[in-house]
C-alpha cells in the first residue's frame, strides 16, 4: 500500500508464466514407476525378485503355451505336429486331449444320447436360482425354485416321473394338514400332524403310490445309474445339493448350539466337534463302507446319495460354525429389543437376529460353500469319477492320450477356478449391496 | 367331581408342559434324549445283527498280528514282520511329520505372502494377490497332483546319476541328489554316540535328547541374561551390553556338545542300485508337503493380511507420533495387537493342514489313512475298527492341536478389566 504502480519495478514480472509440464520424474509412467516399484532399496529389490520371477516362469510356461497343438487326436499326432511346426524337440501343449475329450470330463460316461437332459438340467439350475440370488426378480419364480429338485433328480437318474411326484406330494400333504388342522386343534398339534403326516406318507403310501401310478400311467424317462455320473455333473451335482441342504442345517446347529438348553447344546457341540475334527476323506469312507453296518440288514442306497449326506453333515458343522460367529458378533441389544417387543423365539429368530447374523456371516458362510465345491473331487477315493484324478487317470490311462501329463488337469483346474472365483465375486457383490452402516 | 378338585390345587396341567415356559425347554429336552437315544439303539442294533449275520466280532486284537507289508517312508524302525499296530504307529507318525513340516512352511510363506500383498510395490502386491486367488480357488487334490507330477516327471531318474558321463550331477558340493524317486540329503552322525535307549514301543537317540536339553538350556541362560539387564537397566537407566553374552550362551554349549559327541555329515553316495547313506526323503512326502504348504500358505496369507489391516491406522500413526522407527512400530504395536486377530483363524488352518495331510492316499504317501485305514484295513477286514479307530486318532490329534493352541492364545488375549 506504499502507492507504488505495478510496473514502476523494472524486475517485478507483470505477466503470468506459461504453464510447464512438471519435470519427467514427476509425470506419467516414470513418476508411477519411481512411487510404485522404486520408492526404496527394499521395493527397488522387490520389484526386481518379482520381474526375475516372472521372467522364469514366463520363459518356462510360454513356448509351452504358444505351441498349443489342438487339432490332433492322439498325443503322438500332438508331437508329430509340434515337431513338424517347430522342429524336433521342441515342446507344446496339446489341448487336443481337450477338445476330443472335453464331453468326458463334463459328463463322465453319462449316455451320449441323453446329455440334453444334463444340459436341461444345468439351465434350469439358473433359472432355480436367480429369484434366491437376485432379489429383484419377481417373487413367483419361488415356486419353481421349489419343484427344482424333483425335475432334476427326474431329469439326471431318469425312472417313473411318479418317484418325484410322491416325494414332492409329501410336502404338499404336510401343507395340507397343517392348514387343516389348525383351526381344529391349535398350532402345536398342527405343527406336529404337520411333520407327521409326510414321514408316514414318504414311509409307507409314497411307494406304494408311485407304483400304482406308474402302472396306469407309465411317465418316464430311461433311468441312468448313478455308475455312469462322472466329470463336472458330479461334482455340480454333489456339491450343489450339498450347498442347499448344509445351509439351513447350519443354522439349525448354531442356534442348538447358543441353546439354553442342557442336551440340545451338549448334542450340537459333539456333532459340530467331532464333525471338525475329522477328514472329510475319513467320513467319506464311512458312507462307503460302514454305512452298511449301521442300516438295517438288506439295505443299500446309492453311493451317490451317501457322499451327498457325508458332504452335507461335514458343511453343515463348518456352517454352524461361521453362523455361530454371526450370532455372538449381534450386539446384546437386538436379542433384548426383540424380547421387549414380545416377539417369541423362532419370530424373534426370523425378523431380527438371523436376518443380521447371516449378513455377517455371508463371507464364512460363502468360503465354505467354496470349501465344499472344492472338496468334491474327494469323491474319487471312494470310487467315483470326480473331474481331477477320475477322468484325468481315466484319459492318461487311454492308448492315445498315454503320456499327456498337464492338459488333463489345466482344464478341469481352469474350470474350478471359475465357479470358485464366480462365488467369491458374488458374496462380495451381496456384502456390498446388504451393507447398511455408512462407513 | 374328583378331577375338578384336583386340578387347582395341584396347579398343574399337562399343557403347560407345552406352553409354560418354566416347562417347555424341560418337555424339548425329554423328547430330544428319547429320539437320541433311540437312534442311537436302532444304530448299535443294526450293527449287531449285521456283525452276526457276516460272521464278525468287535474286538481290536488284530491289531496285534503281523503286518505283513511295507512302508518305505517311515521314522522309526519297521519291517513287514512288525504288528498292525506297529504299522499304525509308523502312520501316525508320518501323518504328524508331514502336519509339522505343512505347518512351519505353511506359516512362512503365508506370513510373507501376506505382508508382500500389503506391500506398496505394485508389481509384488499383484503377484501375490494371483497366488493367493489362483491357489485358493483350485482344490488342494490338484496341487498335490500336480507338485507329485512335477517332481517325478521334471527329475531326473536315478540312471542319469551314473555312468561315465552322467547327465545329472549331485548338488552342493555332492551331498544332495534330487531324483525322480527320492532326495537325498546329507545325514547327521556321531562318531562318539551315546546310544539310544528303549522306552518300549520305539528307541530315542540320546544324542538328540541331550542337543534338545542343551538348546533349552541355552535359551533359559539367555532369557536370564536379559532378564538381569532390564533390571539393571530398569535401576540405573542404562542397559548393559548383552549382545555377545547371547552369542556365547546360546552357540558355545552346543558347539562343545557337538565336538564331543563326533559330529559330522554322512553323506549320500551312489551305490550299484540306490544312493546309500545320507537321508532320503520321498518324492510322494516331498510333494504334500510342497502342495500343503503352497495351499495352506495362500489361506494364512489372507489371515495375516486381515489381522495387519484390523489394526487401526491410528496406531502406527500413534507410535510414529512417539518417535518409534518404523521396524520398531511393526515389532512393539503392531504385530502384538494383529497377533491376537491372527491367532484363532490359524489354529483353525493347522487343523485343516493336518486332516488334509489325509489326501496323502493320492500320492501314495503312508500316513495313518494309508495304512491303519488303507492297507490294514483291506487285509483283515475290519473296517468298524480301524475305521473308529482312525477316526478317534483324528479327532484327538485335532482336539489337542487346539487345546494347545487355545493356551497359547489365552496368553496373548487382550486382558480386560
Amino acid at each position: 500500500m506504499s502507492g507504488t504502480k505495478a510496473n514502476s519495478a523494472s524486475f517485478v514480472r507483470d505477466t503470468m508464466l506459461s504453464e510447464q509440464d512438471p519435470p519427467i520424474t514427476e509425470r506419467g509412467v516414470v513418476k508411477w514407476a519411481r512411487e510404485n516399484l522404486f520408492s526404496g532399496p527394499l521395493n527397488t529389490f522387490l520389484t526386481i525378485i518379482g520381474a526375475v520371477a516372472i521372467y522364469i516362469i514366463l520363459k518356462g510356461l510360454a513356448p509351452w503355451l504358444l505351441h498349443s497343438v489342438w487339432n490332433a487326436n492322439s498325443a503322438a499326432e500332438c508331437r508329430e505336429i509340434i515337431a513338424a511346426a517347430y522342429g524336433e524337440g521342441a515342446h507344446g501343449a496339446c489341448w487336443g486331449v481337450v477338445r476330443e475329450r472335453w464331453a468326458q470330463f463334463l459328463y463322465g460316461f453319462y449316455p451320449s444320447e441323453h446329455y440334453w437332459r444334463v444340459n436341461l438340467t444345468f439351465i434350469l439350475l439358473f433359472v432355480a436360482l436367480a429369484p434366491i440370488l437376485f432379489a429383484n426378480l419377481p417373487r413367483k419364480m419361488l415356486w419353481f425354485s421349489v419343484i427344482y429338485p424333483a425335475v432334476a433328480l427326474l431329469l439326471l437318474w431318469g425312472g417313473s416321473v411318479w418317484v418325484p411326484v410322491a416325494a414332492l406330494a409329501g410336502f404338499a400333504l404336510g401343507w395340507l394338514a397343517y392348514r387343516f388342522a389348525l383351526p381344529v386343534t391349535g398350532s402345536l398339534a398342527a405343527t406336529v400332524a404337520a411333520v407327521l403326516v409326510p414321514i408316514i406318507w414318504w414311509l409307507f403310501f409314497a411307494g406304494w403310490f408311485a407304483g400304482l401310478a406308474h402302472g396306469i400311467l407309465p411317465l418316464g424317462m430311461e433311468q441312468v445309474p448313478s455308475s455312469k455320473f462322472g466329470g463336472f455333473l458330479l461334482s455340480l451335482t454333489i456339491g450343489v445339493t450339498g450347498i442347499a441342504f448344509s445351509l439351513p442345517l447350519g443354522v439349525v446347529l448354531a442356534l442348538g448350539r447358543q441353546s439354553d438348553m442342557f442336551l440340545v447344546k451338549t448334542l450340537s457341540v459333539g456333532f459340530i466337534e467331532f464333525i471338525r475334527g475329522v477328514p472329510l476323506i475319513t467320513l467319506l469312507f464311512t458312507a462307503s463302507l460302514l454305512l452298511n453296518y449301521f442300516l438295517p440288514p438288506g439295505t443299500n442306497f446309492d453311493i451317490i446319495l451317501r457322499v451327498i449326506i457325508m458332504v452335507t453333515l461335514f458343511s453343515a458343522a463348518y456352517i454352524a460354525e461361521v453362523v455361530r460367529g454371526g450370532l455372538a458378533a449381534l450386539p446384546r441389544g437386538q436379542y433384548e429389543a426383540a424380547d421387549a417387543l414380545g416377539l417369541d423365539y423362532w419370530k424373534a429368530q426370523q425378523l431380527i437376529i438371523m436376518p443380521q447374523a447371516l449378513k455377517i456371516s455371508i463371507p464364512g458362510i460363502v468360503s465354505s460353500f467354496i470349501g465344499l465345491f472344492k472338496d468334491t473331487t474327494l469323491v474319487i477315493f471312494v470310487g467315483l469319477l470326480d473331474p481331477l484324478k477320475g477322468i484325468t487317470d481315466a484319459i492318461r490311462g487311454s492308448f492315445e492320450w498315454k503320456g499327456i501329463y498337464w492338459e488333463p488337469f489345466l482344464f478341469p483346474a481352469l474350470i474350478f477356478f471359475l465357479i470358485c472365483f464366480g462365488m467369491s465375486r458374488y458374496s462380495m457383490y451381496l456384502e456390498n449391496k446388504l451393507k447398511r452402516d455408512h462407513r | 367331581m374328583a378331577i375338578v378338585a384336583d386340578a387347582p390345587k395341584a396347579g398343574f396341567r399337562l399343557s403347560m408342559l407345552i406352553y409354560d415356559t418354566r416347562y417347555r425347554s424341560l418337555t424339548i429336552q425329554v423328547i430330544v434324549m428319547i429320539l437320541f437315544m433311540g437312534g442311537v439303539a436302532w444304530l448299535v442294533d443294526n450293527a449287531i445283527q449285521n456283525l452276526q449275520t457276516l460272521g464278525k466280532d468287535f474286538n481290536f486284537g488284530f491289531l496285534w498280528n503281523r503286518a505283513g507289508y511295507d512302508i518305505n517312508q517311515r521314522l522309526v524302525e519297521y519291517s513287514n514282520d512288525s504288528t498292525h499296530a506297529r504299522a499304525l504307529l509308523i502312520g501316525l507318525l508320518n501323518t504328524l511329520l508331514v502336519a509339522f513340516l505343512g505347518c512351519v512352511a505353511a506359516t512362512i510363506i503365508g506370513v510373507f505372502a501376506g505382508v508382500l500383498r500389503l506391500s506398496k510395490n505394485w508389481l509384488v502386491g499383484r503377484i501375490m494377490t494371483v497366488y493367493v486367488e489362483v491357489v485358493r480357488n483350485v482344490p488342494l487334490l490338484l496341487w498335490i497332483l500336480l507338485t507329485y507330477a512335477a517332481l517325478t516327471e521334471a527329475l531326473p531318474p536315478l540312471a542319469d546319476f551314473r555312468g561315465d558321463n552322467p547327465t545329472s550331477t549331485m548338488v552342493l558340493n555332492n551331498s544332495m541328489a534330487f531324483t525322480n524317486q527320492y532326495t537325498v540329503m546329507p545325514e547327521p552322525l556321531f562318531s562318539r554316540s551315546l546310544g539310544n535307549i528303549d522306552i518300549g514301543i520305539f528307541l530315542i537317540s540320546v544324542d538328540l535328547l541331550a542337543i534338545i536339553a542343551v538348546i533349552v538350556g541355552s535359551v533359559l541362560a539367555n532369557r536370564a541374561i536379559k532378564a538381569h539387564a532390564t533390571r539393571v537397566q530398569e535401576a540405573t537407566g542404562d542397559r548393559p551390553v548383552t549382545w555377545w553374552k547371547s552369542l556365547m550362551v546360546t552357540t558355545l554349549p552346543l558347539l562343545a556338545l557337538l565336538l564331543a559327541l563326533g559330529f559330522h555329515l554322512g553323506y549320500p553316495e551312489l551305490g550299484r542300485f540306490n544312493f546309500s547313506g545320507g537321508t532320503e526323503i520321498s518324492n510322494s512326502l516331498m510333494a504334500l508337503w510342497l502342495a500343503l504348504a503352497i495351499y495352506t500358505g495362500a489361506y494364512i496369507a489372507e489371515i495375516v493380511r486381515a489381522g495387519i489391516m484390523a489394526i487401526s491406522h491410528g496406531q502406527s500413526e500413534a507410535a510414529f507420533a512417539l518417535g518409534l522407527r518404523p521396524g520398531r512400530t511393526m515389532n512393539l504395536v503392531v504385530l502384538p495387537q494383529a497377533l491376537r486377530v491372527i491367532i484363532p483363524p490359524l489354529i483353525s488352518q493347522y487343523l485343516n493342514l493336518t486332516k488334509n495331510s489325509s489326501l496323502a492316499i493320492a500320492v501314495g504317501y503312508m500316513d495313518l489313512r494309508g495304512t491303519l485305514g488303507g492297507i490294514t484295513l483291506n487285509q483283515t477286514g475290519r473296517e468298524l475298527e480301524c475305521m473308529m479307530l482312525l477316526m478317534l486318532i483324528y479327532l484327538a490329534i485335532s482336539l489337542g492341536i487346539s487345546a494347545i493352541m487355545n493356551v497359547y492364545n489365552n496368553s496373548v488375549k487382550l486382558k480386560e478389566r
